[in-house]
């Protein structure tokens, strides 16, 4: 894996039904490249909780994943309605996700927390009525 | 414990066999909050849920679990059956709570 490889995935409203689709096709191409069973794991852990979060929270958007033998670097970018308060999204058990989402087992509040907590690094850039990108690194 | 093992034991329904029956069964671990299960869930453990819809599905492979256990007669639904047979995931099920399911696979691993 000498060369940087890019995956791109456009992330639809309804994937909520399609769940999880785009991290579920990184892990397998992860996989196929041989990279560890522990950095495949965070990478899916924190993809999967931004998809999930780019659906329920903002109608979709786009993941770049690129992939170097350094490192993974997932950015979500989405034109949803921003994030107006990160400090209090971060923390453990906040949610604003409605109760029909609740019903599917989401909306915990522990999303945007396991992100951070499964990645290397991890940045919110989010103007509020344009919309929230979130960059992850995760090391290997 | 592999998961062949906790299959052959009977004392759970087959739902899905899934295609790597040979993985061991590290631990146990239950919650229905998908994130928590996604957060919390250690890899190779075996997932005990009442929550029975197409994200369980995806949580289980993504957090890599060996199995999911389904609890107190809840059924997968069609579409997360489809996607458990896909992605190759072993579903087991039983009538019993949560608790006890756990319990009983907590014993099968400890002797
Ligand atoms: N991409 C996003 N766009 C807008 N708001 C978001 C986005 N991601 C997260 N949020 C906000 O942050 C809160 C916390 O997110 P998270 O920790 O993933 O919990 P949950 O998704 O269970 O609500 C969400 O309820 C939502 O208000
Ligand atoms: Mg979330």
């Amino acid at each position: 894996m000498a060369e940087a490889i890019r995956l791109t995935y456009e992330i639809s409203p309804d994937d909520f039904t399609r769940a999880g689709e785009a991290s579920s096709d990184v892990k397998k191409k992860l996989r196929s490249l041989g990279v560890s069973p522990d950095a495949i794991r965070k990478v899916a852990i924190a993809m999967y909780e931004g998809e999930i979060n780019m659906v329920i929270h903002a109608e979709g958007g786009i993941i770049t994943v690129d992939i170097s033998p350094d490192k993974i670097v997932m950015i979500l970018a989405d034109k949803g309605p921003g994030i107006p308060d990160i400090e209090q999204a971060m923390q453990a058990g906040w949610s604003t996700a409605p109760n029909e989402i609740r019903s599917l087992g989401f909306g915990a509040g522990m999303g945007l927390p396991n992100m951070k907590k499964y990645t290397d690094e991890m940045t919110i850039d989010t103007v509020i009525g344009k919309g929230t990108t979130i960059t992850m690194v995760v090391k290997i | 414990m592999k998961v062949q093992d906790l299959i052959d034991k009977q004392i759970f329904r087959v739902i899905s066999e899934g295609d790597d029956t040979s993985r061991d069964i590290t631990g146990v671990f239950c919650c229905d909050l998908l994130s928590i299960a996604m957060g919390k869930a250690p890899a190779d453990s075996a997932w005990v849920t009442v929550m029975g819809n197409i994200n369980t599905i995806a949580v289980a492979t993504l957090a890599d679990v060996s199995c999911v256990i389904m609890a107190e007669g809840v059924v997968l639904d069609e579409v997360a059956r489809t996607k458990a047979a896909q992605q190759g995931v072993t579903v087991l099920a039983t009538e019993e709570p949560v608790f006890d399911a756990a319990l009983k696979i907590y014993q099968e691993i400890h002797g």
